[in-house]
């Protein structure tokens, strides 16, 4: 057991650092754990981030969450790159533990984020890395001159099958809507590549291959009409879900699982703990609107410390 | 103390088809976060059971063939060979505990 510190926060997102950047500039000394692997969180698999405020010539998502860590660390955050595996929240000290040793706190800023979702289908699982994917960046270069495929129909999901047209043959884009949910520049973008062709109405129901992915089993969910694709290459972007595990049981979610915070504060059920970033967000998402919500549970961290005497 | 150790496609053989001991093969590039993301805990594993196990990166960049040979489709992919066999494969970063749980029975 360690002395009581004013703010424990968990996650290193553009929500994360913000807030550690805000808490740390306000000298309350913040500890951040970042996860022993996912430090930098969603954007590190992102290449370009165009959309960012101040960078009009964009900038590489894993540069720009080096940056935001820099400026943490410049006024003193204390980041951790551990993963945090057990919390208690409901008391007035906050419990956190990590690698193996527990740390206490005034206040904790959740900013976990979301993990990538999967399609649930056979195959899928067994085929992991082996040719289904949730990583254009990283797995794209393998499939040069081959007919691959995405499963989705959002930002992320045509940011990919974009990425991927500069090494495939062709990209099959299977979205089980007949119109896209991405933003209009990503969808017009994605619909006027010649290397790019859409599948609508239609779902993946299983991952073909013995040890790769050989093709896919679709269904039309208006026809009902199945069919094989070839391909070698599945990439899964069909959204997200919040990474709430560690804290499900003591603190009230909304209905689809997400932190539920009385906005516009980000401060939840419990005294002293705040939520931010897309483990909050299913509306937005964005980087910019994840680190303004770091900022604000830095700030309502900051007077809630203010207002117990610390 | 050893550390993480550099192979290419000319090097392979040498250095891990040919080896005594166990040798875990990081397949790696610049373009993957998750990659750089293992950086240390890859630093830590050498650093802690180097005298069981090598641990040596390979660029698959600069190094296609070898990828190409293990049919690696996916960063970052994690083989452990013994003998010059693969007999061991992780796919994706994985956290030092969960690593070293992973290659418990050579380590």
């Amino acid at each position: 057991m360690s002395d009581v510190r004013n703010v424990i926060i968990i996650g290193s997102g553009p929500a994360g650092y913000t807030a550690a950047v805000y808490a740390a500039r306000a000298e309350l000394r913040p500890l951040v754990f970042e996860g022993s692997i996912t430090a930098g969180g969603a954007l590190m698999n992102t290449t370009d981030v165009e959309n960012f405020p101040g960078f009009p010539d964009g900038i590489m998502g894993p540069d720009l969450m080096d940056n935001l860590r820099k400026q943490a660390e410049r006024f003193g955050a204390e980041l951790v790159p551990e993963d945090v595996t057990d919390v208690d929240l409901t008391k007035p000290v906050k419990e956190v533990t990590a690698g193996g040793e527990t740390f206490l706190a005034h206040t904790v800023i959740l900013a976990t984020g979301s993990g990538y979702r999967e399609l649930g289908v056979p195959g899928e699982k067994e085929l992991s890395g082996r040719g289904t994917s949730w990583c254009a960046t990283c797995d794209g270069f393998f499939f040069r001159d081959q007919d691959i495929a995405v499963a989705g129909g959002g930002d992320t999901a045509m940011e990919e099958a974009l990425f991927l047209t500069r090494f495939a043959k062709s990209v099959t884009v299977i979205h089980r809507r007949d119109e896209l949910r991405a933003s209009r520049i990503m969808a017009e973008r994605a619909l006027a590549n010649d290397k790019i062709t859409f599948v609508w109405d239609t779902e993946v129901t299983e991952v073909l291959g013995e040890d790769r992915v050989s093709g896919l089993k679709l269904i039309n969910n208006k026809t009902n009409e199945t069919s094989t694709l070839d391909v070698t290459g599945l990439f899964v972007a069909i959204g997200h879900d919040p990474r709430v595990e560690l804290f499900q049981k003591q603190i009230e979610l909304d209905e689809e699982g997400y932190v539920k915070v009385d906005a516009p504060s980000t401060r939840t059920n419990l005294e002293g703990v705040f939520a931010a970033g897309d483990v909050v967000d299913h509306q937005y998402r964005q980087a910019i609107t994840a680190a303004g919500t770091g900022c604000s549970a830095a700030l309502d961290a900051e007077r809630f410390l203010a207002a117990i005497g610390n | 103390m050893s550390t993480v150790k550099n192979a290419t496609d000319a090097s392979f053989e040498e250095v891990v088809l040919n080896n005594d001991k166990p040798v875990l093969v990081d397949f790696w590039a610049d373009w993957c976060g998750p990659c750089k993301q293992m950086a240390p805990v890859l630093d830590k594993l050498a650093a802690n059971h180097g005298d069981k196990i090598d641990v040596v990166k390979i660029n698959t960049d600069q190094n296609p063939e070898t990828p190409r040979a293990y049919n690696v489709l996916s960063l970052p992919t994690m083989n452990v060979y013994k003998g010059g066999e693969v007999v061991k494969q992780i796919i994706g970063a994985k956290p030092t505990r969960l690593l070293e749980k992973e290659l418990a029975e050579f380590l």
